[in-house]
C-alpha cells in the first residue's frame, strides 16, 4: 500500500476517467461541455488537452441523441462514458436509456449487450432549484437491465468507474453535487472496487442507519451525535441501488433489530420504500421497532437556501428518527 | 437503364461496394426474387395471424419491398443495419434466415430473439442486424453511434438506418442528423416515406412535407427517389454508399413509397380512400418491375415459376421450423436482463 495522498472527490472522478482512457483505447468521454469548457463541474478539466477531441468529445444539447449514440457506440465495440450534465437533463434521454440501453439485451434474446457507462450529477444543496437538483437515482433503480451506482466516498469515486466500464451491461453512476469538493486522503495506488456490495461505514449494535450518496455524511454525523447519547448506530452505505445488496441490509438489521432509511429522494415509491419493503419481507421477525424513514420532502426542490435545506434530510431529523426507533 | 447485360449472360460476382448496379439478368431476377420473397412471406404471416399462430402487432411491409431490397444491395457483410418495427422485409433482405424470423413471429425459442422480441424486434448478430425498434425514431441515434464506433475504430463499414417519414417529426431525427453530419459519420439514412404516420397523413403533421429538404438543412446530401422502383433505389443507395465509404459523411435517401395494407392488423383505414390505395397498387414495386422485365424479354414464364416455387419451399420450411420449435421455459425468463458472465462484446 502506497502513501495516502490528499485529494478530492472531483479529482478522484477525473483520475478514474484518465486511467480508463489510458488503459483502454476503446474508452472515450462524450457529453455537453466536457471538452473545451472542462466539464460543468470541472471534472474533465484538462482532459481535452491530454486526449484530444476524438476521445473527449463535446456534444450539442441533444441528450437523447448523444446518449443513444453512446449505446450505438457500445454496440459497435467501444466503451463510451456518456456524461449527462445533471440528473434532470437525463429525462431528455429517458427514451434511449430505458427503451434501448435497458432492453436491448433481453429484447434481442441475448444477442446484443450494451457496455455503456452514463455519469451524471445528482442531488440538491447548491440552490439550483427544481430543474437541476433532484435525486432520481432511485427511479432509475426501478428499471431491470440497468445498474445504478452511487459513489459516496473518495475510494468509490476513484474505483467504481473502471469496474463499471468492464461490466458488459449499462451502468449509471450518480455523483452527488455536494460531494465534488469533498476532500480527504486516498491511497495513491487506489484502484477498482466492486460494484455489487453495500459497505458498513461504521459499526454499531443499536440501530442500522441505511443510506447512500450525498446523505452518507449527514448520516455519519448523526451517528456521532447518537454516540454522545450512548446509542451505537451502524451506518450502511448502499453504494449500489441496483442490484440492491439486500443481504448486507438484512444482516445489519438482524444485528441491531432497528432500521432507519435515509434517502434524499422522495419518500413515495422511492429507494426508502423499497428498502423498507425488503426488510419487511426478509427481516420482519428480527425487528424490534417499525422501520423509520428520513426522506426528501415531497416538493420540487426550491431555490431559497432555507427552503432547500428544509426539503432535505438533516442530521437532527436522522437523530430523531433513530431515537424514535429506540423508543426514546 | 442503359447497362443491361443481354439475357443469358453469366451473372458476375456482385460487389455490393460497386458504385452502380450491374444490371445483369441474374441481378434483376434476384431483385424480383427478393421482393416476391418478402411479399409471400408476409402474406403467409397475415394468414398465420388469422389462425392465431402469430399475435401482438404485425406491421406488413406490403408495397414497400423495393426500398429494403434495393438499399440492401449496396451493403457489404461488415455493414450494420438498424430498422423499424416494420422490419420483416429488412431482416429478410439482409439475409437473416427466414426460419429464425418465422420462429420469432411464433414466439418460439428458436426465433432470432428467442421469443422475446416478436415481429417488431428481430435481431441477428451474424448479419449485424440491430433490430427492430418500435419507438419511432429510436433507431437513429443507435445508427449514428454504431457509425461513430466504425469511424473511431478505423473500420470501413457503414450503417444503414431505415425509418419512416413519421420519424422526421421526432427529436431524434434532428439530433441524429445534426450529429452525424457534424461528425461526418458513415450512416446511410433511408427514409421510407409511405405518406402516413400510422393513420395521419403527411399534410397533417409536417410543415415541410419534403423530408429530404429537412435532412439537407443539416448540411448533408439528401435525395428523393422513387421508392416503388427497386433499381432506382439500388442505384441511389450505391451512389450514397460509395460517397459514405469515401469518408464524405452521412447521406440521406427519401424513398417515396406506399403501404398497401393496414398499419397493423387492426386498422379500418378510415384515413384514406380505396381509390388512393388502388392507384398506388397499380404502380406497385413488384407489379411494375415484373411487367417491365417481361416486356423487356428478361423474365420468362419458367423463370417466374422457378422463383415462386423456391419461395414457396422456403416459406414451407420456415413454417415447419417454427411449428416444430419449442417454447422458452418460463424458468429462463429472467435470462438476458443482464449478461451472463461472458465478456462484453
Amino acid at each position: 500500500m502506497s502513501q495516502p495522498v490528499e485529494t478530492t472527490y472531483r479529482e478522484c472522478v477525473k483520475q478514474a476517467i484518465r486511467e480508463a482512457m489510458i488503459r483502454d483505447q476503446r474508452v472515450f468521454l462524450m457529453g455537453e461541455d466536457v471538452g473545451h469548457y472542462g466539464g460543468c463541474y470541472a471534472v474533465s478539466k484538462g482532459l481535452l488537452a491530454e486526449f484530444g477531441e476524438e476521445r473527449i468529445r463535446d456534444t450539442p444539447l441533444s441528450e437523447n441523441a448523444f446518449t443513444g449514440i453512446g449505446i450505438g457506440a457500445a454496440l459497435g465495440g467501444l466503451r463510451p462514458i456518456v456524461e449527462i450534465m445533471t440528473v434532470n437533463f437525463s429525462f431528455l434521454a429517458l427514451d434511449q436509456i430505458i427503451n434501448n440501453a435497458a432492453t436491448l439485451l433481453h429484447m434481442s434474446g441475448g444477442a446484443f449487450n450494451v457496455p455503456l457507462v452514463i455519469r451524471m450529477a445528482t442531488g440538491a444543496g447548491r440552490q439550483l432549484a427544481a430543474q437541476h437538483s433532484h435525486s432520481m437515482e432511485g427511479w432509475y433503480a426501478h428499471i431491470p437491465g440497468l445498474k445504478v451506482l452511487t459513489p459516496a466516498t473518495l475510494e468509490d469515486a476513484r474505483g467504481m468507474l473502471w469496474t463499471a466500464l468492464e461490466d458488459p451491461d449499462p451502468v449509471l453512476i450518480f455523483e452527488h453535487v455536494m460531494l465534488y469538493n469533498r476532500s480527504g486522503t486516498l491511497a495513491a495506488d487506489a484502484g477498482p472496487v466492486d460494484i455489487a456490495k453495500a459497505a458498513v461505514r461504521r459499526e454499531g449494535s443499536d440501530v442500522s442507519l441505511l443510506t447512500y450518496g450525498g446523505a452518507l455524511y449527514k448520516t455519519l454525523e448523526a451517528a456521532d451525535k447518537l454516540a454522545e447519547e450512548g446509542i451505537a448506530a451502524e451506518v450502511v452505505d448502499l453504494r449500489v441501488l441496483r442490484p440492491l445488496d439486500t443481504a448486507t441490509i438484512v444482516a445489519s438489521v438482524a444485528r441491531t433489530r432497528r432500521a432507519v432509511v435515509i434517502d434524499e429522494g422522495w419518500r413515495s415509491g422511492g429507494v426508502s420504500a423499497e428498502i423498507a419493503a425488503r426488510i419487511m419481507e426478509q427481516a420482519f421477525w428480527e425487528l424490534d421497532a417499525p422501520v423509520e424513514r428520513v426522506c426528501g420532502l415531497e416538493v420540487p426542490i426550491p431555490y431559497a437556501a432555507h427552503l432547500e435545506q428544509a426539503a432535505l434530510p438533516q442530521v437532527e431529523g436522522i437523530v430523531a428518527a433513530a431515537r424514535r426507533s429506540l423508543g426514546r | 437503364m442503359t447497362d443491361i447485360a443481354p439475357p443469358g449472360s453469366p451473372a458476375p460476382a456482385e460487389d455490393p461496394r460497386a458504385p452502380r448496379p450491374h444490371l445483369s439478368r441474374g441481378h434483376l431476377l434476384e431483385l424480383l426474387h427478393q421482393m416476391l420473397r418478402i411479399r409471400r412471406f408476409e402474406d403467409r404471416c397475415a394468414e398465420l395471424y388469422s389462425y392465431e399462430k402469430i399475435r401482438g402487432f404485425l406491421h406488413l411491409y406490403d408495397g414497400e419491398e423495393a426500398v429494403a431490397v434495393g438499399a440492401m444491395r449496396a451493403l457489404a457483410p461488415e455493414d450494420a443495419v438498424v430498422a423499424t418495427y416494420r422490419e420483416h422485409g429488412h431482416a429478410l433482405a439482409r439475409g437473416v434466415p427466414m426460419p429464425a424470423v418465422m420462429a420469432e413471429m411464433y414466439g418460439k425459442r428458436e426465433g432470432c430473439s428467442r421469443g422475446r422480441g416478436g415481429s417488431m424486434h428481430l435481431f441477428d448478430r451474424a448479419h449485424r442486424f440491430y433490430g427492430g425498434n418500435a419507438i419511432v425514431g429510436g433507431g437513429l441515434p443507435l445508427a449514428a453511434g454504431l457509425a461513430l464506433a466504425h469511424k473511431m475504430r478505423g473500420e470501413p463499414a457503414l450503417v444503414a438506418c431505415f425509418f419512416g417519414e413519421g420519424a422526421s417529426a421526432e427529436g431524434t431525427f434532428h439530433e441524429s442528423l445534426n450529429l452525424a453530419a457534424l461528425w461526418k459519420l458513415p450512416v446511410l439514412f433511408v427514409c421510407e416515406n409511405n405518406r402516413y404516420a400510422m393513420g395521419t397523413a403527411l399534410r397533417y403533421e409536417e410543415s415541410e412535407p419534403q423530408i429530404a429538404r429537412k435532412a439537407a438543412s443539416y448540411n448533408l446530401t439528401a435525395v428523393t427517389v422513387d421508392g416503388m422502383d427497386v433499381v432506382a433505389v439500388e442505384a441511389a443507395a450505391r451512389d450514397a454508399a460509395t460517397a459514405i465509404r469515401h469518408g464524405d459523411g452521412p447521406r440521406f435517401i427519401e424513398a417515396e413509397t406506399y403501404r398497401f395494407r393496414a398499419h397493423s392488423m387492426f386498422d379500418a383505414q378510415l384515413y384514406r380512400d380505396k381509390e388512393e390505395v388502388e392507384s398506388w397498387r397499380a404502380k406497385g414495386p413488384i407489379r411494375r418491375f415484373r411487367t417491365w422485365l417481361e416486356e423487356s424479354g428478361l423474365l420468362h414464364p419458367q423463370d417466374l415459376a422457378g422463383i415462386e416455387a423456391a419461395i414457396e419451399a422456403e416459406i414451407e420450411e420456415a413454417v415447419r421450423f417454427a411449428e416444430a420449435g419449442g417454447w422458452e421455459p418460463v424458468g429462463e425468463l429472467e435470462r438476458f436482463v443482464y449478461s451472463e458472465g461472458a465478456a462484453a462484446s
